[in-house]
């Protein structure tokens, strides 16, 4: 094999496809040393756990509570944030009301949230909502904000040429030219109330993933809560790669580039 | 597929909508800190289906001229008509080609076009049908389906001419509408201009830097002064049309050249001089 032989298999070989695997052998290798399963289990007694978790329907039980939470707070921080960020973008004395209030808002770290949303809505569903919304808000607020304020007056102008109204202006102009930035915020927005709705779990909650890894934490069941990490971790990256893939349907415009 | 033939017919004499444009003691002041005069006392008056172009120094007001009769800056004096109704913003009787992109880009060439159209209540299958028909105006058959960014810089232009005639607007505005554009482009871009304005007649208002440019398309050139513009003179350009290609080398548009050539450099000098006196540099003249 010549050089540029050698050269081309390296780049060429999908070494992604070794990625897990590997994974997988370090961690095996690892937990054949360290030889304690409740520092660290090995992936046999992991999948084991899975489909124990699996068989008895607890595991799918947990993932439909956090999905449930994550699409909840997501659908209300979007229907917050999206037009709320737009009308600021549109309207100055809005703008100037409330982005102090964002301001120092956002910095806030969701779980910093916890115990007052304990003490407001009690245990159970209502506490996650509200931090798996207060999560995505942020993100979606300010990437839409931005999306507002990023319409061209050349676009604007040139509507009006063409006869465009008040309304079409809107529908046409105004929300296409925030759709990508908007959309981008969606996608944050989800990510991040995807990650909040653990948190919330394992302190205000008696069902959901982010509950089940506490409880089996407190047994000392780590392989449960591995498998409840790796559930997670997967989930996440699901919603990820969907939405990459939806993508080309919302914004068609961004993916003919030749 | 007799779309642009119907809409020719709706030009026929009787019902053609006129397109003057009446331009008495223009002045315009831009807002700001002090306000800037960028247009002083321009009076013009331009007939239905002329073609008319401006030239002048670079920052003498062309655009500022434009922009004020296009609707969307109003003027501190005068009077400012297009066909006897004061002009009170942008409007679909008047259309506007920009120099820069400005282009929808989350539309498609079609749907470009076809926008304005829509924003008149046209219905889908037929503003579609009558978008489809101005693209192969414009030499864009086949490239309905792009979005801006996948066309070329000529090709975008083109769709940004095909998408401000689709509403058969009465007034056209340019505003060096091909100054990005490479020789050879910009060359056919003329021609295709004057095709379409040979069908239409809409009364056509074109902003050049370039005298050949508005030799060959105008009916008359307007010469502004440098800054603050003012009308310095118009030529009537009564070259003879259809203007072949040889026509520049010809000795009556050499002669029109050079005097455009002359006004518009004396302005440019004068414009220089003002600058350089604003910011006290003596600069030493030479005969
Ligand atoms: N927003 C503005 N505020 C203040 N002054 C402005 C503004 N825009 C332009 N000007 C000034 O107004 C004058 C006229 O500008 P305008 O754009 O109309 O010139 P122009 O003739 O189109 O120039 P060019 O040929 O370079 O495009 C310029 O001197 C410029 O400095
Ligand atoms: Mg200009």
């Amino acid at each position: 094999m010549n050089r540029s032989g050698i050269s081309r298999f390296f780049t060429s070989f999908p070494w992604f496809l070794l990625s897990l695997p590997a994974l997988l052998l370090v961690w095996r290798l690892a937990a054949d040393r360290v030889d304690n399963p409740v520092l660290l289990p090995s992936p046999n007694l992991v999948a084991e756990s899975a489909l124990e978790l699996f068989g008895d329907g607890s595991l799918v039980a947990d993932i439909k509570a956090s999905l449930q939470r994550v699409f909840t707070g997501f659908f209300i921080a979007s229907t917050l944030a999206v037009p709320l960020a737009l009308l600021m973008a549109y309207f100055l004395p809005l703008r100037q009301l409330f982005l102090p209030l964002v301001t120092i808002l956002r910095p806030i770290p969701p779980i910093a949230w916890i115990p007052l949303a304990i003490l407001w809505f009690g245990l159970g569903d209502k506490p996650s909502y509200f931090i798996t919304a207060l999560a995505a808000f942020f993100p979606i607020f300010l990437n839409a904000f931005a999306g507002g304020i990023d319409v061209q007056p050349r676009h604007v102008h040139a509507a009006r040429f063409l006869g465009a109204g008040r309304w079409l202006m809107v529908r046409h102009i105004y929300l296409m030219s925030a759709l990508p930035h908007v959309w981008t915020g969606l996608r944050i927005g989800l990510g991040q109330s995807w990650m909040a709705v653990v948190t919330a779990e394992l302190i205000a909650a008696q069902s959901g993933l982010g509950y089940m890894i506490q409880a089996n934490r407190i047994n000392l069941e780590t392989q449960h809560v591995l498998t409840g990490m790796i559930v997670i971790g997967m989930l996440g990256a699901l919603m990820t790669t969907a939405l990459g893939w939806c993508e080309r349907f919302v914004l068609p415009w961004k993916f003919q580039r030749q | 597929m007799n779309v642009v033939n119907d809409q020719a017919e709706a030009n026929t004499p009787s019902l053609r909508r006129a397109g003057q444009i009446d331009l008495r003691e223009i002045a315009i002041h831009l807002p700001g800190k002090t306000r800037f005069e960028a247009v002083r006392n321009i009076s013009a008056h331009i007939d239905a289906g002329e073609f008319v172009s401006i030239i002048g120094p670079s920052g003498c007001g062309k655009s500022t001229l434009l922009n004020a009769i296009a609707g969307y800056l109003a003027p501190s004096g005068g009077s400012l008509r297009v066909d006897g109704e004061a002009v009170t913003g942008p409007g679909p009787d008047r259309g506007m080609v920009f120099q820069h992109n400005s282009l929808f880009p989350w539309k498609t060439a079609l749907h470009n076009v076809a926008f304005g159209l829509k924003m008149n209540g046209v219905g889908y299958r037929e503003r579609l049908a009558r978008a489809e028909e101005f693209l192969r105006l414009v030499g864009l058959t086949g490239f309905s389906d792009r979005y801006p960014a996948q066309l070329s810089g000529g090709m975008q232009q083109r769709v940004e001419i095909a998408r401000a005639l689709i509403n058969n607007p009465r007034v056209v505005l340019m505003d060096e509408p091909f100054g990005a554009l490479d020789a050879q482009t910009r060359e056919r871009m003329q021609q295709l201009l004057l095709d379409i304005w040979g069908r239409f007649k809409p009364t056509v208002l074109f902003v050049t830097h370039d005298i050949d440019e508005a030799l060959i398309l105008s009916d008359r050139v307007l010469v502004m002064t440098c800054r603050p513009g003012q009308a310095r003179e118009e030529i009537d350009i009564d070259l003879p049309r259809p203007r072949p290609e040889n026509i520049v080398v010809s000795p009556e548009f050499i002669a029109l050249k050079k005097r455009c050539l002359a006004l518009v450099r004396d302005e440019a000098r004068k414009s220089l001089i003002d600058g350089l006196e604003a910011d006290r540099i003596q600069i030493p003249v030479e005969a």
